[in-house]
């Protein structure tokens, strides 16, 4: 039987929506189209988790916010992390709509462009159009045929053709009422042997339920490099179901890096499509689960082109009584020769009522190529708690040493030094410590 | 002031199985006492039992550190207090730098706010690591993570360096050790002898007892201390075995379980 989608719009009101805000006609087609397919589709399958009973059809409705005057205006519960921030490459949406946007005079010299998706489907209609959609495609379930068809705010990075850049360029994604929807929809686009760092944070501030669709679509250009990090800190208000999707052309390079901190029920899933010859990717997780959320995340590595190098790492810390599903899949396609697929799943147990499930998945469909996985599932070790207590150490200080020990190995491979601080300071927030 | 340890009457059984049963040993400040014994007589597990090891359980007994009852001691309330156990089997922990954990180590023995300065333990641990001739990157590496046995073994030396404790186990501290790392090892001990600590050394072979000079030595079997003596025991068991003194004992089977 099929579970009949709960539409959170009729077509007139986002056909006026979409009118109203100046949108090109393409784009209203392309809502109006992705909200017909989601009252056809079904919710996303999800290894051993029953998604149709979470939170998932909290949108809220469409809410025109204002925009800051100054940075110094946001609010209280992003400041932390747009401190310094003034001279930066910045974007914060809050709550429907993007309401602060920076781009370093510098970058926009060199044509890069960094500005609110509704804006930039405005502006530069012909680059959003032919990316927009193409790497999480609306017909795949009806969670992404309602993002596609109720996106708001977003982000749009373009990067041309050569520009390196160093310095990252950052977002702050902020739901703060419950009333608005929150659906905001990151587009990266890395020309041909550019490299570009973005970095962003989800935040909540509110104590309503609510829902976070997000998706994220990065298109990586021949021998360019894309570094990703994302960091999920939604309150247990908040059910986060986000989509990332990256495609590599030949010798394109695409780093993920992600902090799943949350405290409500989170699915993620993040893929890298090696689509060229020579690309490769790279996807660290950290997560922390607690109370009683439920989470799934999942990494996946599609291979077409040859020579195609992928490693996905997900180490997660479930305390109280939270359950963890962690998949990893790996597919090389036929004709994908010299492909090599590396995966490991570790999940640490910190109470008897946690739950971690790791479910590694090779799919392969050619000869050549190389292949690995390695997964656990257990609790902290008694005799390591024996060893550093015997040396002095609480068993309280014992137990934190093990836990940050066993995220260490990814965290301190985080190549920008103020994400590391901050994902060990919301580790520590998790964990209660 | 010198140690004063007193061990009476210890018994431990480890599930359910009695091993220890009722050892009696006395201890000061500056004394090398040497354990000996055949293998499965209990000596690792009176290391055990002391340092407060989960899966043994003290029965009956005291242990008396300067006045006060270990046993009535959580294990760090026992490390605080002065004891300190090379392991037979040190543990690895993956993520965990050694110089992290030892930093935490040393600052569980200080009060909040008065931690020791990064600077300070770096120099003091780079110099003990250069007495026991290793190299700085084990300052880096995850603790006791893929260490050759030797290693290991040298690791835990460098802790108790570090430590400054009042009694020292050295539980097989030899097993493992070239000749040369035995040198090295049996050097650091000396360096830490002084008329405030003790020193309970488990072994199987006199080559320790050249360089690590025992005033006592104790022969173990049975889950009891059976014979003890001075050097010259260790230089005799070294010599003719065992079987002269299961005779004079009159045991057949020198194991814990086996009564005599
Ligand atoms: N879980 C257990 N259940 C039953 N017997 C045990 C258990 N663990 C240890 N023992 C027994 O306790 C006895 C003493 O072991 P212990 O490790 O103390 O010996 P040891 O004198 O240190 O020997 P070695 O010289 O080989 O190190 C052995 O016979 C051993 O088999
Ligand atoms: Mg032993």
């Amino acid at each position: 039987m099929t579970t009949q989608t709960i539409l959170p719009v009729d077509a007139e009101r986002l056909s006026e929506l979409s009118q109203g805000s100046g949108e090109p006609g393409w784009l209203k087609d392309s809502r109006l189209q992705a909200l017909a397919l989601a009252a056809e589709l079904e919710l996303p399958k999800l290894e051993k988790t029953r998604i149709d009973r979470w939170n998932v059809n909290n949108y809220g409705s469409y809410k025109a916010s204002k925009p800051l005057a100054a940075l110094n205006e946001a609010p209280a519960a992003i400041a932390a992390l747009i401190k310094d921030q003034e001279e930066g490459s910045l974007i914060i949406q809050q709550n429907s709509g993007v309401v602060y946007t920076r781009l370093a005079p510098e970058l926009a010299a060199q044509g890069v462009i960094f500005t609110d998706l509704q804006t930039a489907a405005k502006e530069h209609g012909d680059l959003v159009q032919r990316y927009l959609h193409k790497a999480v495609l609306p017909g795949e379930h009806s969670i992404a045929a309602l993002h596609a068809a109720l996106w708001n705010g977003g982000v749009f990075l373009y990067v041309p053709k050569n520009v390196v850049i160093d310095t990252p360029l950052q977002a702050v994604l902020l739901t703060d009422d419950a009333e608005a929807a929150f659906v905001p929809h990151i587009l990266v686009v890395a020309d041909t042997n550019s490299s570009v760092t973005y970095v962003d944070n989800y935040v909540s501030d509110k104590t309503e339920a609510g829902l976070h669709n997000g998706a994220v679509e990065v298109f990586v250009g021949a021998g360019a490099t894309v570094r990703y990090a994302t960091v999920h800190q939604l309150g247990a208000d908040t059910t986060d179901v986000t989509y990332r999707r990256a495609v590599v052309e030949n010798d394109g390079t695409i780093e993920w890096i992600v902090g799943e901190m949350n405290y409500g029920d989170t699915a993620s899933d993040t893929k890298s499509v090696l689509k060229g010859n020579g690309s490769s990717s790279d996807a660290k997780v950290i997560a922390v689960g607690s109370g009683s959320q439920k989470l799934n995340y999942t990494t996946q590595a599609q291979h077409f082109g040859k020579h195609t190098p992928s490693d996905m790492i997900t180490r997660a810390v479930m305390r109280e009584s939270a359950n963890s599903i962690i998949n990893g899949i790996t597919k090389i396609e036929k004709g994908a020769t010299r492909a090599d697929g590396q995966q490991t799943e570790k999940v640490l147990m910190l109470s008897p009522k946690a739950r971690g499930d790791a479910n590694p998945i090779l799919l392969i469909d050619e000869d050549d190529v190389t292949a690995g996985h390695a997964a656990s599932v257990g609790q902290v070790n008694p005799e390591q708690v024996y060893y550093l207590i015997s040396r002095g150490i609480t068993r309280h200080d014992a137990e934190k040493l093990i836990i940050y020990g066993f995220l260490a190995p990814v965290v301190s491979q985080i190549p920008l030094e103020g994400l590391r601080n901050q994902l060990q300071s919301l580790v520590e927030r998790k964990l209660g410590q | 002031m010198a140690a004063d340890f007193v061990i009476e009457g210890l018994k431990a059984t480890i599930e359910g199985k009695e091993i220890l049963k009722g050892i009696n040993l006395q201890m000061k400040g500056g004394e090398i006492h040497a354990i000996m014994g055949p293998n499965g007589t209990g000596k690792s597990t009176l290391a055990s039992a002391l340092m407060g090891h989960p899966k043994y359980e003290v029965t009956e007994g005291t242990a008396v550190l300067d006045g006060e009852d270990l046993l009535e001691m959580a294990v760090d309330e026992r490390a605080r207090a002065g004891l300190f156990l090379a392991m037979q089997y040190p543990s690895e922990i993956a993520g965990v730098t050694n110089s992290d954990f030892l930093r935490s180590a040393i600052n569980s023995r200080r009060e909040e706010g008065n931690e020791i300065s990064l600077i300070r333990f770096i120099r003091q641990m780079e110099a003990k690591m250069k007495e026991l001739e290793m190299n700085p990157e084990f300052l880096h590496r995850y603790l006791n993570e893929g260490f050759s046995g030797g290693e290991k073994k040298r690791n835990e030396i460098l802790q108790m360096m570090m430590l400054d404790p009042k009694i020292v186990i050295l539980d097989e501290i030899d097993s493992g050790l070239d000749i040369d790392a035995l040198k090295i090892v049996a050097e650091g001990v000396n360096s830490m002898r002084s008329p405030e600590r003790g020193f309970l050394v488990i072994t199987h072979y006199q080559r320790l007892l050249n360089y690590i000079k025992p005033d006592f030595v104790h022969v173990m079997m049975q889950g009891r201390i059976v014979k003890s003596g001075g050097p010259e025991l260790a230089e005799r068991l070294e010599a003719e075995g065992y079987e002269w003194v299961k005779e004079e004992l009159g045991i057949e089977d020198e194991t814990v379980g086996q009564e005599a």
